[in-house]
């Protein structure tokens, strides 16, 4: 094959063949390598590293606070921020409270705190999701079924790329006697990207 | 896309799968791989996105564009016999011998520039006024990398906009939106 290669008028499964035959060709990609990883990614790198970190951080107070200080030295206690997210420079969380609430987005591609959440869904990588968050995030909030009240505070944050955010949401009425595997169950990975409330 | 109009409602579906189509797990996945070995760095790939016709950018769907970004890159980089350098991959963040220009509450201002390259100053936040919320590492500059040029790195910050500065009257009530911006994209104001 030569690498003239051009973005043809086949089915993108067939294209993805071609490049990945390229690519072998070239030795810069092994395929069973390629195989693991996709692996890895459907089955080991999910929103429930997010989860435990959000769950430690409503039942441990000391480690909220180096969370919210500083996120990638703080989820790396927990054993998470390996290298998945190596070429990131910050992991900043944003904690929800009564009066104020956060949400993230990447308008210009698909920024995703990677380390705790994994690969993001794709509503959050849609035109639709990318192109209103930053415009009406109370309507678009709305319609997805999260009301807020006028009097909070809104605080939009358009990831591009080198900082990622977490939402850290609100803990729920009538945990307080969970423990901490319990209380990660509840944590929904859309609560921590900010369009829910738990 | 900020602010752009058109796009309908979000459809967020329970449970979906991560690659639906078999193929859209491959191309991410050689994506990182191709990326990893130097077929270039992630602010050139991220541009080659960029650079796609806007007709297709819409129409190819996520990993529809890593894909044609991949294909983009092959073709102009794995020519004839050449093996691209494998680079050492790791933070972004760099050591630079001076200090951040602005401070937490400083006001700035965008700059107005429209480059045919690649930028993080999204079109919806330029020449506006915001206040500096967080002061960052310096960085690789993608402005610079994406083009080979270098990484010519830069302090990057948070900047806060309230959301009527950017969207006028028509904006929310009670929101601010929060951008991750290079220290070259903004000036001091008074």
């Amino acid at each position: 094959m030569t690498a003239d290669y051009r973005h043809g008028s086949e089915s993108p499964a067939i294209r993805t063949e071609a490049i990945e035959a390229l690519l072998v060709e070239k030795g810069l990609v092994q395929s069973a390598a390629v195989d693991t990883l996709v692996e890895r990614y459907e089955q080991d790198i999910g929103p429930l590293r997010g989860a435990r970190v959000v769950a430690e951080a409503w039942t441990d107070p000391a480690f909220r606070a180096r969370l919210l200080e500083d996120g990638m030295p703080a989820i790396r206690e927990l054993g998470f921020g390996d290298n998945t997210d190596s070429h990131v420079a910050r992991l900043v969380v944003k904690e929800n409270t009564e009066s104020v609430h956060n949400l993230v987005v990447c308008t210009l591609c698909s920024c995703y705190p990677w380390a705790v959440l994994g690969l993001p869904p794709a509503w959050y990588k849609s035109p639709a999701y990318r192109s209103r968050a930053v415009r009406e995030p109370r309507r678009l909030l709305a319609e997805l079924g999260l009301d807020l009240l006028p009097d909070v505070e809104v605080r939009v944050w358009d990831s591009s790329a080198e900082v990622r955010y977490m939402v850290l949401p609100r803990r729920p009425e009538g945990t307080d006697g969970l423990d901490v595997e319990e209380l990660t169950a509840r944590v929904t990975r859309d609560s921590m990207i900010g369009v829910e409330r738990l | 896309m900020g602010g752009m109009h058109g796009f309908g409602a979000v459809d967020r579906r329970p449970d979906e799968a991560l690659f639906p189509e078999a193929w859209q797990g491959r191309v991410c996945a050689l994506a990182g791989y191709a990326m990893g070995a130097g077929l270039a760095n992630i602010d050139a790939f991220r541009h080659a996105i960029e650079r796609m016709p806007p007709d297709r950018y819409l129409a190819d769907g996520y990993y529809g564009r890593w894909l044609y970004a991949l294909e983009t890159l092959a073709r102009e980089r794995l020519g004839g016999d050449t093996t691209p350098e494998r680079p050492e991959i790791g933070s972004v963040t760099r050591e630079v011998d001076r200090e951040p220009r602005f401070a937490v509450g400083d006001p700035v201002r965008t700059w107005n520039r429209h480059p045919r390259g690649h930028t993080r100053l999204p079109g919806y936040a330029r020449d506006r006024r915001g206040v500096i919320a967080d002061v960052h590492p310096a960085c690789v500059y993608p402005d610079t990398n994406a083009d080979g040029l270098g990484e010519s790195p830069e302090y990057l910050y948070t900047v806060g906009f309230e959301s009527r500065e950017l969207w006028g009257e028509e904006a929310e009530a009670g929101a601010t939106v929060y951008i991750d911006l290079f220290e070259p994209y903004l000036e001091a104001l008074e």
